[in-house]
């Protein structure tokens, strides 16, 4: 029971970054309609940047991981502007294509800079783990922090996406550009700022996921930006409660099967859930229904 | 009636260039080869520049001709290359004669790669978009990872599977040929440039023969309007089950070429994850999405590009990523194109620019 319980924590704590991941993909792709495939990579980024900060420039935890969210929302807001931008008129797969041309990018030079060699990240979280149940159960102080930092983000998010006008903004962009910018709303400026909050989200999830499992190297960002994205879609693309759903769902549903099934074959089952969960509701848990118009 | 035969034309004479172009390419080569001009690497490179042209013509059906965008292409081709490897393994000690079995190798690796194709796309198809580009790239991420945990060997009592180790498969002497994620080792390198070039021929002659059938128009006119193209009765389900079964098919055969180019076959990411879907759909999209001859010259200077870079080393796949951006902004953007028109007009004076050459 114990243990279930242990395996059950870890998978809401890898969960919960796969949340925080997601809500990037899922915003960039409500604003933007495109599967912003170098999300993963700014997340890589804001690994290196927090290890910098903190190894060898010596900052103090809070100020690395401000300094990693400023470097990438000022990444993901150049990459959104040269690369995307330009692009917005075209069709959908040019863009993809384009996101990956940036993935490489950032994979490659994130290589030259620190090799491929893997840097042992020291963790950004500094409590001590929790006994409970007389010594049988160990929370770690990460898994303790990562779930808390990711309803916070939800929570957060939520409120201003509804309560703000920035927010709503953002949700008329996405729902009718066109119409936006007849009302007045700043397009381009909605769409920058979908795309900070979007990346400094992945620098949190990086600075997290990295103190989970402590290794970085340039390919750090690939897998968990995938899941991520399966995370999004999951729970329906472009949806913000969505993405927490699906990507809790995913961590769970990785470690459980790791633990209880198979560990070799845990990217199969979490892929399979996938598929089954489209093929039950095909846009997802929390998706909207897309009607379809002669 | 004149205008049909005109375009019967027109159609043919680009095929045939097609065809030209890698019969010409070929032979080349193969004058290099014989005069000994060929570098050892670009020797290397040969039959990887014919299972990347295959893989590209075959995903271009589906994301070209049918409209779909498919992320799991490598998927088709890591069961392609497994199912013949094993073929070819089992086979190797019998007294069948090598060309023949490579033959049957090449047949059992696209039935069993169309199989999947065909199992995987009555569910799949019914999703649209995005969503339907997540789900197969699930579905490649599901078999590399099936194949990873895959034992199998022969013993004198048949068959045995496991998905846990070698010791589950309870064996009785024999062979274990799939081992695992080291896969499988001591296939028969078959593969030659020849016959790679003979089955790129073959690939563009099903795929291009395809396309300007019936069959192929219908393909084309439900990617253009679904609706209107149900409305007039076409079968959506089916011509789309079409396209993306042949197009498993040659993926397939492409996965054959890889598995029977090496001495030992794993399913790493870097062959048969998403990485290499990805790549493949980069040379489908840089070719020009629905362009059959596009495919083939985005896969071979794609895939030369980095090693001909490699004089650059560590920047060599930097310069790639970037090439590959400005590509697409060059092609694809509004304000570029308006550029390059502009370019083209002052160039060919009243022409509108022609073809374009990228």
């Amino acid at each position: 029971m114990m243990s279930f319980i242990s395996y059950l924590l870890n998978g809401l704590s890898l969960g919960s970054v796969y949340a925080i991941i997601a809500l990037g993909y899922t915003m960039v792709y409500g604003i933007a309609k495109m599967l912003n495939f170098a999300h993963g990579d700014i997340l890589m980024v804001g690994g290196y940047t927090a290890f910098i900060a903190l190894n060898s420039m010596g900052l103090p935890i809070p100020v690395a991981v401000l300094v990693s969210m400023a470097v990438c929302t000022l990444l993901g807001i150049t990459i959104e502007k040269v690369a995307y931008k330009p692009l917005r008129q075209a069709n959908s797969l040019s863009v993809l294509i384009t996101a990956i041309g940036v993935s490489y990018l950032l994979q490659n030079l994130a290589q030259l800079i620190f090799s491929a060699n893997p840097k042992s990240f020291s963790s950004f979280v500094p409590l001590k783990p929790v006994k409970l149940a007389g010594g049988q159960l160990t929370i770690s102080g990460e898994t303790i922090v990562t779930i808390v930092t990711c309803i916070i983000i939800v929570t957060g998010l939520v409120t201003f996406i509804n309560k703000t006008k920035a927010g709503q903004a953002m949700l008329a962009v996405s729902e009718d550009k066109g119409a936006a910018t007849l009302m007045g709303v700043d397009v381009n400026g909605t769409i920058s700022m979908t795309f900070a909050i979007g990346s400094a989200l992945a620098a949190i999830g990086g600075i997290l996921l990295c103190s989970a499992y402590p290794t970085l190297t340039p390919t750090t960002g690939a897998m968990p930006g995938i899941k991520a994205f399966v995370a999004a879609v999951l729970g329906g693309i472009g949806s913000i409660p969505g993405a927490f759903i699906g990507g809790i769902i995913l961590g769970v549903l990785e470690n459980l099967a790791k633990a209880y099934i198979s560990s070799k074959l845990s990217d199969a089952i979490v892929f399979s859930v996938l598929i089954i969960v489209l093929l039950v509701k095909p846009t997802g848990i929390l998706g909207k229904k897309i009607m379809e118009k002669v | 009636m004149d205008k049909v035969n005109v375009e019967k034309q027109k159609i043919f004479r680009s095929n045939l260039i097609t065809f030209g172009m890698v019969i010409a390419a070929y032979i080349v080569v193969e004058v290099m080869m014989k005069t000994g001009n060929i570098t050892s690497l670009l020797k290397g490179l040969l039959v990887p520049l014919c299972i990347y042209s295959i893989l590209a013509v075959s995903l271009n059906l589906v994301v070209g001709i049918s409209g779909e965008l498919s992320l799991g292409h490598a998927g088709f081709m890591c069961i392609g290359a497994f199912t013949s490897a094993t073929w070819s393994m089992l086979m190797k000690s019998s007294s069948m004669p090598e060309g023949i079995r490579f033959f049957f190798a090449i047949l059992i690796g696209a039935v069993s790669a169309a199989f999947f194709g065909f199992l995987i796309g009555i569910p799949v198809l019914r999703l649209k978009g995005d969503y339907l580009a997540i789900v197969t790239l699930a579905f490649g991420e599901i078999i590399k990872n099936l194949v990873n945990a895959l034992y199998f060997g022969v013993d004198a009592k048949g068959p045995h599977f496991s998905l846990e180790d070698s010791m589950h498969l309870n064996m009785d002497g024999g062979t274990i040929i799939i081992k695992g994620a080291q896969g499988i080792t001591g296939a028969p390198k078959n593969s030659n440039f020849t016959i790679g070039v003979i089955l790129l021929l073959i690939a563009l002659f099903i795929v291009l023969n395809l396309i300007n059938s019936r069959t192929g128009r219908a393909i084309m006119a439900i990617r253009d309007n679904r609706i209107a193209a149900e409305s007039v009765g076409l079968n959506i389900t089916k011509y789309k089950l079409l396209a993306f079964t042949i197009s498993a098919a040659i993926a397939g055969v492409g996965g054959v070429l890889y598995a029977h180019n090496l001495s030992s076959l794993q399913a790493l990411p870097k062959n048969f994850g998403y990485n290499q879907s990805i790549m493949i759909l980069v040379f489908v999209v840089m070719g020009g999405i629905g362009n059959i001859r596009g495919s083939v010259i985005a896969a071979v200077v794609l895939t030369l590009l980095p090693e001909l870079l490699r004089g650059l080393s560590d920047y060599r796949m930097l310069i790639y990523a970037v090439v590959l951006i400005f590509m697409m902004l060059f092609t694809s953007a509004p304000a570029f194109m308006q550029y390059r028109e502009r370019i083209m007009t002052a160039l060919h004076g009243k022409n509108k620019g022609g073809k374009e050459m990228d």
